[in-house]
């Protein structure tokens, strides 16, 4: 079975040996030699029936053939390195961005989040004018759950930290309070241990908490007997009853490590109007999300008449839970996605063109094989198996050079982003990327394989055999060609528009007036436990040992406390009157901000009237405020606000402010959302538990972190500190720089890569078409036509190409500009100086792809080119 | 068919009577090609014509089987030609192939010479 096959050539020895022994003995039964030799020919027969009769005996001849047809393939590419060389690489560069996007796409947008029927699982939340996702005050949540009819559950999330008590100290650790039925509404289940039981979210319920599974890995050994065991949590013993899934995850909490029930309020948390708690809930069966919608604001109407609530426009608001969480990069990662589709179309047809240049210069074989007997569907099989094989290589090498860049794009999201992209973690080459690479690995085959079979069909092959074939350009392959290269200049036009606009965008968006100093800062977040400071004059002694203990460091220039660093969130808010002016409930929304004396001018803010805080603005003295330019145009337009008083409800208590300075605006909120008025009221007034310090250095501020975190454990060791960095490195990974950087330097990349792929491919139509012309060229030169004149020709050739791709690719980048619209910050979406730009790139770009080639047709020798054929 | 020189007498060989020839021809020691097709033709009165393309090809599924053996060999005039001999297993199938033969022709025998049982025609 397994011995060696008998070759071709024993067997035709065998036969040769068959001939000469029946020639033999006819010669011997009289005839003479000749005349032997020949009657044995004849009487055997057929000799290359007979050889082909061996060679086809027990073989399946379509894959003998496919075989065969792979063999030349592969003799066929290998011949030309250079050629296959290129083909495989742009075929891989444009899989590989494709199916890398698509991954991200799959991860955020396709695949299910882990939970149980995750389509049914809605945000349910306030929304006021401007602002969805508004949340929840504790007694409207009480009222929702029990009169509404349709979730089958409804349940509140709320964020907060702890101190958790290590071997080494404290530590500030994230955790989650939600109420007790948050996780069967997820439809999540410890893997360890149980669930919150019925009345641990009761008020006076026990101090228990569930653990997610990286707290359990990281802090607990990943332990099995962890449960039962207590963790010590802002001076209060915990028992830990159990650990949430590997795969559990929630993105609007980001990385929360502790899960306790909600079963001890706050003071404020009492009110009706204190509003921190975010709804989650389950769709009943059958309840459209229009419907619990309208049922929802029905609900929340009810409950502000009944409550006699004012001051806000409240709308309650029903979201599918997914769209909160992906809903703000679903825009990008489509862009994204659409960006890289370009460039793998235009890889395609840069690539199919190369191929139809290959399969125009074999002409000549495809015509000779046709002669000998080569049937057309044999010919097209040859080519459409050399088309596969080179779209193989090259979307498996693009589905390598794919992985590399999802590991590579996935490591680039800081962490504290990622903590709220859970899905990042399902990135990679699943089930649904598989299936997106084969599908583009199939389309790219299938462009591969038609473009020289499409060329070969109309091609007839006594063409081919004539000489004459050769010198004359055929009309097909210069309109494919040409009209190839078009699409590819268009695309790459589209492509740079994008990057030109995001480039833009990201630069507007990082030199967007901060109002403040951002360079030389650093930055770190404090904790104060509550036992240990209680009254706000305790506090107050501590902000002040803080700020002094730290000013004293080497380098350090100045330094104050915020309870909320400046780009981050326009929020909290707080809703403020004008004391001495009549009150409708209008809805005077501004951000808030406590912060120590020292810590306006440590910024840099520039005061425009009056003064910024002292020392004497505590406790003990009458609230004062400062604001900003904004809030003040916008409240007190044409009056000096100095001296006029804020009224508002501070935790809870009426309380008044009266205005004892203006700054110009600071950006409290993200890069690219407009200045909000802003009130800042002293931190030594209000008695924050949670702040940030902010440390001006003389040099590098990243030299200072080290010692700002030593010297605030030495104020005091029980302080929490977390998350120390320069304030510029913050700024520069907040979402609204890094997704506007991520579109940026991507779509940069697609478009850097489409631009070289359109003018190499022009290059490739000019320099062909030049060398296909060369006798039409030497003609023209002999009959005195000038250099000059060579040049315009082969330049006016490409001139028109690059015109009908520039007009084209202009006109759809309008349409795609106008699509990506809302993702562009402080740029026009059909900006003229991007087009521009983008014009003149492409138009230089053709012109050096044209200059060679024309150089090269000027400078044919007449007297050759009309002797070389 | 490779020649028009066909004589008219000659019959075409019966699918798959070929390799019960090539079988007995072997019999009687080891031969190569030529020396099996002239075999063939001379006992057979020169009724057979051997197609040589079918008689290599025969010989090569025969060797594949294992039925017959094949070994390069120099012929009694001095040249080189490939010998092929029977195998045990080939005995096997040519008493084997040789009863059933003459099964069938009995049963042909029988049929042809036979008076036609039915009504006249």
């Amino acid at each position: 079975m397994f011995r060696r096959k008998r070759s071709s050539d024993d067997f035709a020895e065998e036969i040769r040996a068959h001939l000469a022994l029946e020639a033999d003995e006819l010669q011997s039964e009289g005839l003479s030699e000749d005349e032997a030799q020949r009657r044995a020919k004849v009487e055997f027969g057929s000799v290359q029936t007979a050889r082909e009769r061996f060679y086809l005996r027990g073989r399946v001849a379509w894959l003998d053939d496919l075989l065969r047809d792979l063999q030349f393939a592969v003799r066929q590419l290998t011949k030309r390195p250079g050629f296959t060389f290129v083909a495989i690489l742009v075929l891989a560069l444009g899989i590989g961005a494709s199916v890398a996007m698509f991954a991200f796409v799959n991860a955020a947008l396709l695949e299910p989040l882990p939970y149980k029927d995750p389509g049914r699982i809605m945000s349910v939340n306030e929304s006021d004018t401007g602002l969805p996702g508004w949340p929840l005050s504790y007694p409207d949540f009480l009222d929702w759950q029990a009169r509404n009819k349709s979730f089958s559950s409804l349940d509140v999330y709320t964020g907060s930290g702890y101190l958790l008590r290590t071997g080494s100290g404290m530590e500030a650790v994230k955790g989650e309070r939600v109420s007790g039925g948050f996780f069967q509404t997820l439809g999540v289940h410890p893997m360890l241990g149980r669930d919150f039981n019925p009345g641990e979210d009761q008020p006076g319920g026990p101090n228990v908490v569930l653990l997610s599974y990286q707290a359990w890995v990281r802090r607990f050994g990943a332990r099995p007997d962890v449960t039962g065991s207590t963790v010590d949590l802002d001076n209060q013993v915990y028992t830990i009853i159990g650990v949430l899934p590997r795969s559990f995850s929630f993105a609007l909490s980001g990385g929360a490590e502790f899960w306790a029930p909600i079963n001890r309020l706050s003071p404020h948390e009492h009110f009706r109007t204190f509003y921190t708690f975010f709804g989650i809930g389950r769709l009943r069966e059958g309840v459209t999300v229009q419907a619990a919608r309208t049922e929802m604001r029905t609900i929340s109407a009810q409950l502000q008449r009944q409550y006699a609530v004012t001051g806000r426009d409240l709308n309650a608001s029903v979201l599918p839970y997914s769209e909160v969480v992906v809903g703000n990069i679903r825009p990008i990662l489509l862009m994204l996605l659409g960006g890289a589709c370009l460039l793998l179309l235009i890889a395609c047809v840069n690539v199919g063109s190369l191929v139809l240049v290959r399969s125009e210069s074999r002409r000549h074989e495809i015509a000779v094989r046709g002669a000998l007997g080569a049937t057309p569907a044999r010919l097209i099989r040859q080519f459409v198996t050399e088309g596969l094989l080179l779209a193989g290589l090259g979307s498996a090498t693009g589905i390598a050079f794919a992985a590399v860049l999802m590991r590579l794009l996935s490591h680039m999201v800081p962490k504290g982003m990622a903590s709220h992209m859970p899905f990042l973690d399902g990135v990679g080459l699943n089930a649904h990327t598989v299936v997106f690479a084969l599908a583009t690995a199939f389309l790219s085959s299938l462009l591969l394989a038609v473009t020289p079979v499409s060329r070969l069909s109309v091609q007839k092959v006594r063409d081919g055999l004539m000489d004459g074939g050769r010198s004359a350009v055929s009309g097909f392959w210069r309109r494919l060609g040409a009209n190839l290269v078009i699409v590819e200049l268009a695309i790459a036009v589209m492509l740079l528009t994008g990057a030109g606009l995001f480039g833009q965008s990201l630069y507007r968006l990082l030199h967007v007036p901060l109002g403040f100093d951002a360079n030389h800062l650093a930055v770190v977040e404090v904790s104060v436990p509550g036992s240990v400071f209680k009254t706000k004059e305790q506090s107050a002694g501590l902000y002040r040992e803080i700020v002094q203990r730290v000013t004293s460091l080497p380098g350090v220039e100045s330094a104050g406390l915020t309870s909320k660093l400046p780009v981050e969130c326009n929020c909290p808010t707080d809703g403020i009157q004008i004391v001495g002016r009549p009150y409708h409930g209008e809805h005077n929304e501004v951000n808030e901000r406590h912060v120590g004396e020292s810590y306006l001018p440590a910024l840099h803010a520039t005061l425009m009237r009056g003064r910024f805080f002292t020392a004497e603005d505590d406790a003990s003295h009458p609230g004062v405020a400062v604001i900003n330019q904004t809030l003040a145009r916008k409240y007190f337009p044409g009056a000096d606000p100095i001296g006029q008083r804020i009224a508002n409800d501070e935790a809870g208590k009426p309380s008044v402010w009266q205005i004892v300075g203006v700054i110009d605006d600071v950006r409290e909120g993200p890069l690219d959302v407009a200045i909000a008025p802003t009130e800042y009221f002293p931190i030594s007034q209000t008695g924050d538990p949670f702040f940030t310090l902010a440390a001006r250095s003389a040099q590098d501020a990243n030299t200072l972190l080290p010692e700002l975190v030593s010297a605030l454990h030495q104020v005091n060791l029980d302080l929490g500190v977390s998350n120390e960095v320069t304030l510029n490195e913050k700024i520069g990974t907040t979402q609204a720089a890094l997704l506007h950087r991520f579109s940026a330097w991507l779509v940069g990349g697609f478009a850097a890569t489409a631009l070289i792929l359109g003018v190499v491919g022009l290059y490739g139509v000019v320099a062909y078409s030049v060398g296909r012309r060369t006798r039409e060229i030497g003609v023209r030169m002999a009959l005195g036509a000038q250099r000059g004149s060579v040049y315009r020709l082969v330049i006016r050739q490409a001139g028109w190409l690059t015109l009908a791709g520039l007009a084209i690719g202009l006109i759809c980048s309008l349409g795609t500009s106008m699509l990506m619209r809302s993702l562009l910050f402080g740029v026009r979406a059909w900006d003229p100086a991007t087009l521009f730009g983008v014009a003149a790139l492409l138009g230089l770009g053709s012109m050096a792809a044209s200059f060679l080639p024309a150089r090269r047709a000027a400078s044919i020798d007449p007297n050759e080119a009309l002797r070389s054929e | 068919m490779p020649s028009q020189s066909n004589p008219g007498d000659r019959i075409a060989l019966l699918q798959g009577t070929l390799d019960l020839l090539i079988l007995k021809t072997l019999l009687f020691g080891a031969r190569h090609g030529q020396g099996i097709a002239r075999s063939i033709q001379r006992q057979s009165e020169e009724v057979f014509f051997v197609d040589h393309g079918s008689l290599y090809l025969a010989l090569q599924r025969l060797e594949d089987r294992k039925w017959i053996s094949a070994k390069w060999g120099v012929s009694e005039n001095n040249r080189k030609a490939r010998f092929y001999s029977l195998t045990a297993r080939g005995r096997e199938q040519l008493t084997e192939k040789t009863s059933e033969w003459q099964r069938l022709t009995r049963a042909m025998g029988l049929i042809l010479d036979g008076e036609p049982s039915g009504e006249e025609v």
